[in-house]
């Protein structure tokens, strides 16, 4: 078992009082599937935005504790969240193209990180593409603009974005929330297979989900981590009574 | 690394200019008061400030009585607003409750268009067209009066007038006007009883709006107002001749000598101005974010 | 129950209230239609060839334009020049950096001040700075200047409403995707923003083209023998020459007068037209 992020004490609180998080202990198991499930407003969100430093953007009141990736705590002001960011990538619930041809949003993160030679760019959209299994659809018209694409195929592009980039840890919110089951399919087996070499954190939008595809899982409730463990065990049979009220669905 | 470390440098130098953007307006702002104070201010003290309260204005002779052409700017601004405040409300309402889809489409960008002339243009055809109207229609000894001003600048300031009553009145929340159909009322009803109430502050704000930008109307009101710097008799307040403060800039600013007691005197018409244009401001902000607080409190 | 208040029903109210409205709305708009009739039918006489690229001659009763269309021309890039790099930045400062401060509050404020600020007190202003204090001398780089601060609040609103309409999602992928904020700026945001901002200078620069009183003692001049050589000459200027030629200058001919007014608006409206349809493709071509 080797940790890739360690959360220790982690307190994360927004001025409007919203999804806070109290006492977090974590730890993420590297190249394996974490799953954070529980009901809304539990603080999954708020987790995954604390650990690529996306909460600067928002309205944060404090945040304490230390998360530990990499032999250092990413919550220091020192820290340069930019570079961070390029480790630890993210998906959203809503696949958000940016407004530029299918092959430019994938090599948008290199070229911005500095990237110019075509051929590097060629093979990083290709190799991100097959990643993502959305090369076969689209080979042959990557100067299309993106929003042209199915919902379905704009998650699996947003998905090969962030692999363009060859992240240590990829955070996913939600990623099949609008999509239909077939491409949800895709989506859950695209990420088993990536999960080989990069470790995914995914908040499901559902416990079916949860159960299909966490190695670990972790519930949340109300901000704070009630139970973790092996994703088979939590699910079978959990320590916590809310826990398995919660997986049995007697609350939502 | 290197490469990293230059890109950090361009950023940073891109981004302080932002900021230094950023902060023009109030530079600028802060510049035309240090400028027009140099040059107008000293003339306190050379004359002293009873003289130009007067209601002589003859600095050929030394008399700088600025009080004909305040109550030009005055006379002629209140009949403007005379005419644009029924004419521009009427036609707001009607555009933005009444008219059909097709025709706002046709209306919205004739107004536009007016709001888009070239003072100078409409100051043209006030001397060519306007003004011998007036003249032959009133009988009139000249038609270059404050009414062909006031006529004038209260058309070209209906568009203000309406593109900021229009923004207003389309801002009423729907349901509203919903409520009072459901309950019987005309449209006419709601119109007067409900809408027009609830967009009070954007139409003030249409109107102090109006107001500054026809004190500043400068080459129009210039060309048909006369060139007459007197305060007109109560009776004929309208049908006489008269100069605003724009109108004394512009038409002596070219024959003064630079620094000459008429030339500050001239800069300090313009101060005048200037905190005319402030105030009015001022108070166009006060009611649009007074009011904005207050129906955020009703809505909570 | 008389016969008045047969009459004075809400309907018939209605009907007679709607009435009065379309009247003001008809003597509003008519006179408007009425006008570019005019204009047109007294001004298209006196435009030719000629007209435009001539230079006048018998004291500007005769021959053409030309100084003051190119007068006209050279002001409104000079305006270009000063005004819209630094109403961009401006716009982007306030859009994408600025916070909710007492400082940024100010900065507006300054902004609607100065937008409110009458044209003729600008031309004392530029008169004050631009031709005594840093000696430009009557000039156009003194009345481009003018013009320019002028300008400007007009830029800066609208290249700011246009930038903040881009989505913030895409700010926020972006910035997850390891850009930094300047990086997102400018390879997504202004770009994306780029009608609205142009279609926003234009409408500046328009207005700037017709101005009179800012130009009166900074930069225009009624009868130069010859075409201005460098930004340190003055120069003619339609808006100006329409004012001259209407006012004080004896036996004018009718034609001329409303030729130059013509050639005027013909600058002017061209300018809009072109900023509208640029802003209608653009909502026609948007990605979001």
């Amino acid at each position: 078992m080797t940790a890739k992020i360690v959360i220790r004490n982690l307190n994360v609180n927004y001025q409007d009082g919203t999804e806070s998080l109290r006492n977090i202990n974590l730890d993420i198991e590297e190249n394996a599937i974490t799953v954070l499930f529980g009901p809304a407003g539990g603080g999954k969100s708020t987790l995954l935005r604390t650990l690529n430093r996306l909460n600067d953007l928002g309205d944060l009141e404090t945040q304490s504790g230390q998360v530990i990736f990499n032999g250092v705590n990413i919550l220091e002001p020192g820290i340069d969240v930019i570079e961070l960011r390029r480790k630890i990538g993210m998906v959203f619930s809503r696949p958000v193209p940016l407004p530029l041809s299918i092959y430019q949003n994938i090599s948008y993160p290199l070229e911005v990180a500095g990237v110019r030679s075509k051929t590097r760019l060629d093979e990083a959209v290709e190799k991100a593409l097959r990643q993502a299994v959305l090369w076969d659809e689209v080979y042959d018209r990557l100067s299309d603009p993106a929003h042209a694409l199915s919902g379905g195929q704009q998650q699996r592009l947003c998905i090969a974005r962030v692999l363009a980039l060859q992240p240590e840890v990829i955070l996913l919110d939600e990623p099949t929330s609008a999509l239909d089951p077939i491409s949800t399919a895709k989506v859950e087996e695209l990420l088993c297979e990536i999960s080989r070499e990069i470790t995914v954190i995914i908040a499901p939008h559902n416990t079916q989900q949860a159960a299909r595809i966490g190695d670990y899982a972790a519930f949340f409730l109300q901000g704070e981590l009630i139970e973790y463990g092996v994703g088979k065990h939590i699910f079978t049979r959990p320590k916590d009574k809310r826990t398995q009220d919660y997986i049995e669905g007697r609350f939502g | 690394m290197l490469a990293a470390k230059q890109q950090n440098l361009t950023e940073l130098v891109i981004t302080r200019l932002i900021q230094l953007a950023g902060y023009l307006s109030i530079l600028f702002v802060g510049l035309i008061c240090i400028f027009l104070l140099k040059e107008g201010l000293p003339v306190l003290f050379e004359i002293p400030l009873v003289r130009f309260l007067q209601t002589t204005w003859y600095p050929i002779e030394g008399y700088y009585g600025i009080l004909p052409l305040l109550t030009g700017s005055l006379i002629v601004t209140l009949g403007a607003i005379l005419i644009a405040l029924p004419l521009g409300l009427g036609t707001a309402i009607f555009i933005s409750e009444v008219a059909p889809n097709w025709a706002k489409e046709i209306l919205k960008p004739l107004v536009e268009l007016l709001a888009g002339m070239p003072s100078v243009v409409l100051g043209f055809i006030g001397i060519l067209v306007l003004s011998p109207y007036l003249r032959r229609l009133l009988d009139l000894p000249t038609g270059l009066t404050a009414l062909t001003g006031s006529l004038l600048l209260g058309w070209v300031a209906i568009p203000t007038i309406v593109s900021v009553a229009e923004d207003a009145l389309n801002n009423v929340p729907p349901s509203y006007r919903q409520a009072a159909w459901a309950l019987g009322a005309t449209q006419w009803q709601t119109i007067w009883g409900i809408t027009l109430p609830a967009a009070r502050s954007g139409v003030l704000t249409a109107v102090m709006l109006a107001v500054g930008r026809v004190i500043g109307e400068t080459m129009a009101v210039m060309m048909v107002t006369g060139n007459a710097p007197y305060i007109p008799s109560l009776l004929k307040v309208f049908i006489s001749p008269i100069r605003t403060m724009t109108a004394t800039i512009a038409s002596e600013m070219g024959e003064v000598a630079k620094g000459s007691t008429h030339y500050q005197t001239l800069f300090l018409i313009g101060i005048v101005l200037f905190l005319f244009s402030l105030i009015i401001n001022i108070i166009a902000v006060t009611i649009s974010s007074r009011r904005l607080k207050r129906s955020e409190r009703l809505l909570s | 129950m008389g016969h008045s208040t047969i009459l004075l029903t809400p309907r018939n109210k209605q009907r007679v209230g709607f009435a009065i409205l379309a009247i003001c709305t008809v003597v509003t708009v008519l006179p408007i239609i009425a006008l570019g009739v005019y204009i047109l039918v007294q001004g298209l006489p006196g435009i030719s060839w000629e007209f435009i690229t001539r230079m006048p001659s018998d004291g500007m009763r005769a021959g053409g334009i030309l100084p003051a269309i190119l007068g006209t021309f050279y002001l409104t890039l000079g305006t270009a020049l000063f005004s819209i790099p630094p109403g961009i930045a401006a716009a982007i400062y306030l859009a994408e950096y600025a916070g909710d401060t007492r400082a940024t509050r100010l900065i507006r404020i300054a902004m609607i001040n100065l937008a409110g600020i009458p044209s003729v007190v600008y031309g004392l202003f530029g008169l004050g700075l631009f031709v005594l204090f840093l000696q430009f001398g009557t000039s156009i780089l003194a009345a481009s200047l003018t013009l320019s601060i002028m300008t400007l609040p007009v830029i800066i609103s609208t290249a700011e409403e246009a930038l903040r309409s881009v989505p913030v999602s895409f700010r926020v992928v972006s910035i997850s995707l390891g850009a930094s904020k300047w990086q997102t700026v400018w390879r997504i945001v202004l770009p994306q923003a780029l009608p609205g901002v142009i279609t926003g200078c234009i409408l500046g620069l328009e207005r700037a083209a017709g101005e009179t009183a800012p130009i009166l003692f900074t930069g225009a001049a009624f009868f130069l023998p010859r075409l201005p050589q460098s930004p340190f000459d003055p120069t003619m200027a339609l808006p100006y020459h329409l004012f001259v030629i209407s006012t004080q200058v004896p036996g004018m001919p009718v034609k001329i007068q409303y030729g130059t007014v013509l050639v005027l608006l013909v600058f002017v409206l061209s300018m809009n037209l072109i900023a509208t349809v640029i802003r209608s493709r653009a909502r026609a071509r948007r990605q979001w």
